[in-house]
């Protein structure tokens, strides 16, 4: 058994009667590529918002590694290198592409407080930024304010965020959502040639994505975990085509 | 050398350009002519000294304003609190033997941190609408205090009777206002440049970010709170710092200084000169004092109409206040110049 990352045990979160999520728990070992689908509404940005400390479970617990992260903020998880990208993109407008990434660069490096030197001066992580933009075909937006960028662009910028805060554990909520597909792929390329020791799961509704990339897949309906396994047993699971594959061609 | 270490030398230049959008705190020239025109205004309207330095001393308060409202997006209509807290600070110093002015802004300054520190976790919960509530009603507890401590504070007579000492052992605070307004001008300008660096820095970044999306942040692994806590306590303490001016200057703190108006006042002059750049701060406080003084000479009853005019048809058509339209001018300039 290899290390775990990432584990879930036992996750609830209701809001009054209405139960988003239901016992769920999964373990994610080192490296793992994992996809998590799943119709529409059946809990799995909840899932993600608990993962990430967004949302405070009702019950259950989180866990990094050996560590408990249950009781912490979002901020101090990201501290243990947990990073998440967001399904409705979630940027800085007015800032230029450049500056937001270089900011998540100088937060990563814990410089973000320093008030003496100027953001200019600060060039390696201005380099280190430039090369990441680079990576994600972003280099001629560098100077660009964040909201002048077209859709497709934005995404790559959220994911150009969360790469460069250096996750051990990445979470991606429909990372190609809104993208045409053939930029689509490019963003799964990108989180592909990631190194091997990324944790990663995502959120995705293109079976082809999930099925190329993803080494297992967790299907969740109706706020509970309906099974877990590889591409494979998924796509050959009775209960799966019927719950979900059978609902999915409205996309 | 490797040859990967060689492209990385050679691509370096092109590097350094893309970082050319980044905040530096480098000076132009443009800054340096501004700040002259209040150098010369000390030599050539030596008759407006008294409205100069009043000018000089809000322009660092709305500066305070400036880095808790333009760049943290921290909305607030209770600031007078700790300019108030600031010109009673150094006020009661001088009242009561202490007239060493530098000290006394040290410490008024101090004092202006420390409520803006405490009152600060009040105000970062929360959004607009609710600070904005929070902010109002610690000016008023603020404002309602200084008025039943009386004994103290004067109340409503206001507090008389501060005696400054010589600045630097030197210059004395004269009637023609000619040291007031030389020091106003220093000591805004040493707060400019603090400031200035500030907004360039990392720091100044995040804050940006902070108002411009407060629930990324936390993805990224910063605590919105505690830079919105560090940005309040600075705007306590340069606001402080004004206050503590205003009173040793005039050698009176009135309870306005903790008033509401002052509070709503600052937040016009803010958006008429532009939030967010540190010199519409400036800039809106010099034209609001001067319409004010100039308006309120043709008709001491209905000036207030001119300001509201001015202030409706700036926040409707001129996006960005004054220094915002200014931008988009010289844009639309260069763009015309270009073929």
């Amino acid at each position: 058994m290899s290390a775990v990352a990432l584990r879930a045990a036992g996750l609830n979160k209701t809001w009054g009667g209405f139960v988003a999520n239901r016992d769920v728990s999964l373990e994610l070992a080192v490296g793992e590529r994992h996809a998590l689908i799943g119709p529409n509404g059946a809990g799995k940005t909840t899932f993600i918002n608990l993962l990430t400390g967004v949302l405070t479970p009702t019950a259950g617990d989180v866990y990094v590694g050996e560590e408990n992260v249950t009781r912490l903020a979002q901020h101090e998880r990201v501290a243990r290198g947990m990073t998440r990208t967001y399904q409705i993109t979630s940027l800085f407008p007015s800032l230029t592409v450049l500056e937001s990434v270089v900011l998540a660069i100088l937060e990563r490096e814990g410089l973000a407080t320093n008030w003496w030197k100027s953001v200019a001066q600060h060039s390696g992580a201005a380099r280190e930024a430039k090369d990441l933009l680079e990576r994600l075909h972003l280099g001629a937006e560098a100077g660009k304010p964040t909201k002048s960028l077209a859709y497709g662009k934005q995404r790559l910028v959220e994911i150009a965020l969360a790469l460069a805060t250096k996750p051990k554990i990445l979470l991606l909520d429909e990372p190609a959502a809104g993208i045409p597909a053939a930029q689509s792929a490019e963003v799964f390329e990108v989180i592909a040639g990631l190194p091997r020791d990324v944790t990663i799961l995502f959120i995705e509704h293109d079976m082809q994505i999930v099925f190329r990339f993803a080494e297992r897949v967790s299907v969740l309906v109706a706020g509970a975990m309906l099974m877990q396994g590889t591409p494979d047993e998924v796509a050959n699971d009775a209960r799966v085509k019927q719950v979900y594959l059978g609902e999915a061609p409205h996309d | 050398m490797t040859g990967g270490a060689q492209i990385a030398e050679m691509a370096r230049p092109r590097i350094e350009a893309m970082a050319e959008g980044l905040s530096t705190a480098r000076w132009t020239l443009t800054e340096v002519a501004f700040w002259l025109v209040p150098v010369a205004c000390f030599f050539l309207l030596s008759d407006y000294l008294v409205l100069g330095s009043q000018i000089l001393i809000t322009a660092l308060f709305a500066l305070s304003l400036d880095l808790v409202l333009g760049y943290a997006g921290v909305v607030s209509l209770g600031h007078a609190a700790f300019f108030g807290l600031g010109a009673y600070t150094a006020g009661l110093l001088g009242r009561h033997g202490w007239g060493e002015p530098l000290s006394g802004l040290l410490l008024a300054a101090a004092v202006a941190a420390l409520a803006g520190w405490l009152t600060s976790f009040l105000v970062v919960r929360g959004r607009d609408l609710t600070r904005l509530m929070v902010t109002l009603g610690i000016g008023l507890l603020f404002f309602e205090a200084a008025n039943k401590a009386a004994f103290v504070t004067g109340g409503v007579d206001g507090l008389s009777g501060v005696t400054m000492w010589k600045l630097f052992g030197v210059f004395r605070f004269d009637l023609g206002g000619k040291t007031a307004y030389a020091y106003s001008l220093v000591v805004l300008f040493v707060a400019f440049v603090f400031a200035r660096r500030l907004v360039a820095s990392p720091f100044g970044l995040s804050l940006r970010a902070v108002r411009e999306n407060a629930t990324r942040m936390p993805a990224l692994g910063a605590s919105v709170r505690s830079r919105l806590v560090i940005a309040y306590t600075i705007g306590a303490a340069l606001a402080g710092i004004a206050g503590a001016l205003l009173a040793q200057t005039t050698q009176f703190v009135g309870l306005d200084s903790l008033g509401f108006q002052r509070s709503a006042e600052l937040v016009v002059m803010l958006v008429l000169g532009g939030a967010g750049r540190l010199y519409g701060a400036v800039i809106g406080t010099a034209l609001f004092m001067i319409a004010q003084d100039w308006l309120s000479g043709l008709n001491p009853v209905y000036w207030q109409f001119w300001i509201g005019l001015l202030l409706v048809v700036i926040v409707l058509f001129a996006r960005g206040g004054i220094l915002g339209v200014a931008d988009q001018a010289m844009a639309a300039w260069r763009r015309k110049a270009e073929p």
